[in-house]
């Protein structure tokens, strides 16, 4: 289980193909990569506050969560912190397992837990200024669901 | 006992941490001394609702007991993901 919080950017492609390689046993690999969307092609940029230490801790809990949920070969976490352009990679979850079920729920655990209990915060600029992205109740719903 | 803030807790407070002796047993009561601390920390603090703590880099509650606790952090509701 691999989990790297960094400000450097990364490849999605390079990344998966040597958590593929890593896994054993698996016969499932998923993987999700999030981007920085443009708000109304006004987004100057992104940038992302993290709280170090902890962020690694938590993210390392709901791995370790996840892989009492499900038979994991294996699981992947990257997310960035710091400044990020309109279609930037923010962060990847890739998770194997030997059926697909798993890797796909263990996956959708991943994000949903990372968007809300991870302790990241984005804050968008845009010509019109700064705004920090507001949690929406739908984020914290969607733990209900697991 | 360090207090950390993030995000526009940060922003609103000017600082990202203080360094406080405080005999605050609980969250709650370590709010209401650092709101006497000046108006940047009642605009932080003014709806606490809003926010969230983590207690040694934990999640906690505002009614949590501060014994033994070294790091406090105070923050809006987390936005990571994509």
């Amino acid at each position: 289980m691999t989990v790297r919080v960094q400000e450097e950017t990364f490849d999605p492609g390079l990344e998966l193909n040597s958590f593929t390689q890593s896994v054993q046993g698996a016969g499932a690999v998923v993987s999700f990569t999030g981007v920085v969307r443009d708000v109304e092609g006004k987004l100057a940029e992104m940038l992302i506050e993290h709280y170090p230490g902890m962020t690694e801790k938590a993210i390392s809990k709901i791995v370790d969560e996840a892989k009492t949920r499900w038979s994991l070969a294996g699981a992947l976490v990257i997310h960035r912190y710091g400044q990020l352009g309109a279609g930037d990679q923010i962060m990847m979850v890739a998770t194997a397992s030997r059926h697909r079920v798993d890797a796909f729920q263990a996956a959708e655990f991943l994000m949903d837990y990372l968007k809300s209990r991870a302790p990241f915060w984005k804050k968008e600029r845009t010509a019109s200024g700064d705004s920090w992205v507001e949690a929406r109740d739908e984020d914290e719903d969607a733990l209900s669901r697991w | 006992m360090d207090v950390l803030y993030f995000a526009w807790v940060r922003e609103r407070i000017g600082v990202p941490r203080d360094t406080i002796e405080t005999d605050a047993a609980t969250v709650n009561d370590l709010i209401e001394e650092l709101r006497a601390r000046g108006e940047e920390y009642q605009f932080a603090f003014e709806d606490i609702r809003a926010l969230r703590v983590a207690l040694d880099q934990e999640l906690s509650d505002f009614d949590a007991s501060l014994s033994g606790v070294k790091e406090v952090a105070f923050f809006p509701p987390m936005t990571g993901g994509e």
